[in-house]
């Protein structure tokens, strides 16, 4: 390798990413962020320090080898950049644009202790649209097993999951309820963040490591979980179908016409086209003045929809501050560019209605922040007297979500209080050979938490199988300096595995 | 057992009962097979089209079909009620959903069904009858032309009441005079099941409510994924908020807040009209520069190619 790079010598701003201009595409469901050129993805590659520490490796919840697949950028051999993410993570497109990196590995990276971090989602994400465009796919060799892996619901934790067992060498179905997979990054997560044609490109990815989508099931009520390992012929089973059940308040007016859950926005407005009625069938009654209450990604996410759907303005009312507002910063910063209108400290008391039953206005509280509460923040109380109303046709719940009821009612899962299925460490359930993971075992987190419960569980169900973890073909092999074993090249190991029938 | 299939839901009969109410049986074994009375469907006609809940108004378990009954009353149903032809596929079937009806043995119970809960009744009153109980059938239609399945029903009824508006089959008047008939005759029902509009359902609800009847009502709110995704189907119980794809769709007749849910329903109606509309005006376009459209068969057998 060249001379060690220094912070001194590296490109010493973070490069920034080409984007719509925002009172363009505030009207439109282009994507956002036009992602990295070549050159661009050049020069930030070279911003890594290769640091011998890797603080990045264990930001990353999927353990991404971060470093590695940098270095393969700036050697240029994007295809080996492609290979190294892809050990780990096969959906680099879809993480590289959703991933709350700045909380990740971006967070603690070495560059960002005296300068802008290096910007990894947007490297890993520039090395996925190229596999996408060149069509590259990481097949590795695959030596079926006998295993029949049964997976239960298509979104970010069941496709991680999947692959892994699939790349183990199981047959793996996966059963969705809609009639597309993707889960949340279907129905909840806009075109202009992730476009559907790269959701699309990943699944496809999927589909060539053997694995089967079955939509249009409702595991629970077509079939029970029971039915899946006794009679379907399941070896193992991972229950991956989110958290879903949407919050609402309790104040006076939720049920006025015009008030609804952000994931029935989203829903309508990305999985079923309403924004392309008439030609799509699904309607969705558009706002002039909308409301959005929440300040997490699913409501940024409502209000730059509801911006596109053509509302003349867009509120954000949230209970605390800024600060603690859980979404990614760039959605943030991307939701105020486009003219989003925010309320902080503030919260709704009432919802009024009009005379035909619509809403016509919210009643609000300003807030001020008190003593931490138990999550660490500040917890917001009322100013007394504050109250006032914002003109509204169009409120949008976005307060987070509780527990799916229907395996709880189906099967004989052992549930926690709140609802959601308990585990063990190695997110194994109550059932023998059932496990899982994602917003049904946690409640509502981020899409690569998800995955990586997903993999998580699939480590525990090779270990239920007797298969041996795959993971640890593509583990550094540290005692080998040489990079051979037996005198095998590395690049053979695959070959060596152990077969466990 | 084998996989569910994951496309391609046949259309093996169809039958048309009137000009708006017509009814599709579709293959699908392990739905056939899963069903119980009390539970609905999703439907998706074609890969553009809306999700519709469809309460399941029979199943086959041997022939692994399930029967559908729809009336044509917007854009989608007018569509399907064009183009769903024996032959033809659905884009999309899901189900079944909701929580089963509860069948609670041998008691003496009144079903009602009117308008477009006619069919989804009939699986209910079957199961009664099935279960050793006293079933009391009482259907409601506008008039003697609209009726349809009086066999099916008194086949598993012990007494059926008919009631049109207008005395041309059966007794003149609403359901709710069938229930006051009912109610007279027999002291001893313990239980009621409606299913019906909602405005319907309000008045079995008050028929029964000083009779203390315990009155179960089938809620069919707007919904999108079924799957309690969405929090669109919210109704009002008592003092709680349920999901009636989850939670229900069945509920307690005497807690349900019908005017709530009555105010609900109409929240895309100006959409709905607009697609209508839209949908009426190229049906009209078509028609004029194309060979005129074949009229609804009660049941064709062909393969239809138009789509």
């Amino acid at each position: 390798m060249a001379k060690k790079k220094t912070i001194r010598t590296i490109p010493q701003e973070r490069t920034p990413v080409q984007e719509q201009d925002p009172r363009e595409r505030a009207r439109n469901f282009e994507e956002v962020s036009l992602g990295y050129r070549l050159e661009e993805a050049l020069v930030e590659a070279e911003r890594c320090l290769q640091c011998a520490d890797e603080p990045c490796v264990r930001g990353c919840p999927v353990g991404i080898d971060i470093p590695s697949f940098i270095r393969k950028i700036t050697e240029k051999h994007y295809h080996g950049a492609y290979d190294i993410i892809t050990d780990t993570n096969l959906l680099p497109s879809i993480c590289g644009r959703v991933c709350p990196q700045e909380n990740q590995c971006e967070g603690v990276c070495t560059v960002g202790d005296t300068l802008e971090p290096v910007a990894i989602g947007r490297l890993e994400r520039f090395v996925g649209d190229m596999a996408i465009k060149e069509d590259w796919a990481n097949i590795p060799y695959i030596e079926p097993n006998g295993y029949r892996v049964g997976i239960v619901g298509a979104g970010p934790a069941g496709m991680a999951c999947a692959a892994d067992m699939a790349k183990a060498g199981c047959e793996v179905v996966v059963y969705e309820a809609f009639h597309q997979p993707g889960g949340v990054l279907k129905y909840g997560i806009p075109d202009f963040r992730l476009p559907n044609a790269v959701i699309d490109a990943e699944i496809e990815k999927l589909k060539k490591l053997g694995i089967r989508f079955e939509c249009n099931t409702l595991v629970g009520r077509l079939f029970t979980i029971e039915q899946m390992v006794t009679e379907m012929g399941f070896h193992a089973v991972f229950i991956g179908t989110g958290a879903g059940y949407p919050s609402f308040m309790g104040i006076p007016g939720e049920s006025l016409n015009g008030v609804l859950s952000a994931n029935e926005l989203l829903t309508r407005a990305n999985l079923m086209r309403a924004r392309d009625f008439p030609s799509f069938d699904t309607p969705l009654q558009p706002g002039r003045r909308v409301t959005v209450i929440g300040a997490g990604n699913t409501a940024m996410d409502a209000m730059r929809v509801s911006m596109r759907l053509g509302a003349e303005k867009v509120f954000c009312v949230y209970r605390r501050s800024k600060t603690e507002a859980p979404a990614r910063a760039e959605e943030v910063h991307h939701a105020e560019e486009e003219g989003i209108e925010f309320n902080w400290l503030t919260s709704p008391i009432e919802l009024l209605g009009d005379a035909k039953n619509a809403v016509r206005a919210m009643r609000c509280i300003r807030m001020e922040l008190g003593e931490p509460d138990s999550s660490g923040r500040r917890k917001p109380v009322p100013v007394p007297g504050s109250e006032f109303e914002i003109e509204t046709d169009m409120v949008v719940f976005a307060i987070g979500t509780n527990a799916n009821p229907i395996l709880g009612q189906t099967a004989k899962l052992k549930l926690n209080k709140r609802g959601y299925i308990e585990t063990d460490d190695s997110l194994a359930t109550s059932i023998a050979g059932v496990y899982a993971g994602g917003d049904i075992v946690t409640g509502a987190a981020t899409v690569i938490q998800a995955m990586g419960a997903g993999r998580k569980a699939a480590s525990g169900m090779k270990a239920y199988l007797g298969l041996r973890d795959t993971d640890g073909v593509y583990a550094p092999e540290t005692d080998d300096p040489a990079g051979r074993r037996f005198g095998i090249p590395v690049e053979e190991h695959n070959f060596a595995r152990v077969r466990v029938l | 057992m084998q996989p569910a299939q994951s496309s391609s839901f046949e259309i093996v009969t169809r039958e048309d009962f009137s000009d708006v109410t017509f009814l599709l049986e579709v293959r699908h074994p392990m739905l056939a097979k899963a069903a119980k009375a009390g539970q609905f469907v999703i439907v998706m006609e074609h890969e553009q089209g809306e999700r519709i809940p469809l309460t399941i108004a029979d199943f086959d378990r041997e022939a692994g079909t399930i029967t559908l009954v729809i009336q044509a009353v917007g854009k989608t149903t007018r569509e399907m009620q064009q183009n769903c032809r024996v032959g033809t596929s659905l884009y999309a079937v899901v189900g079944p959903m909701g929580i089963p009806s509860h069948i609670g043995g041998k008691k003496k119970v009144v079903c009602v069904g009117g308008g477009l809960g006619v069919a989804p009744i009939f699986p209910q009153a079957r199961a009664w009858k099935e279960a050793g109980a006293y079933v009391i059938g009482i259907l409601g239609f506008r008039n003697r032309g609209l009726v349809f399945w009086e066999d099916k029903f008194r086949a598993c009824c012990d007494e059926l009441i008919l009631c049109t508006d207008d005395g041309s089959a059966g007794i003149k008047g609403l359901v709710t005079e069938g229930i006051k008939q009912a109610i007279a005759k027999h002291a001893d029902i313990e239980e009621l099941v409606a299913i019906g509009p909602p405005v319907m359902m309000k008045g079995c609800a008050e028929a029964t409510r000083a009779h203390k009847i315990r009155t179960m009502v089938s809620l069919n709110p707007v919904m999108v994924d079924g799957t309690g995704m969405c929090g669109g189907c919210r109704v009002k119980i008592g003092e709680t908020v349920k999901f009636a794809c989850v939670d229900g769709p069945d509920f307690d007749g005497h807690l349900v807040d019908f005017d709530d849910l009555m105010a609900r329903l109409g929240r895309y109606r100006t959409a709905e009209k607009e697609a209508m509309e839209r949908w009426t005006e190229t049906c009209r376009i078509r028609a004029d520069q194309a060979v005129p459209p074949e009229p609804a068969l009660a049941i064709d057998d062909r393969p239809s190619t138009d789509g």
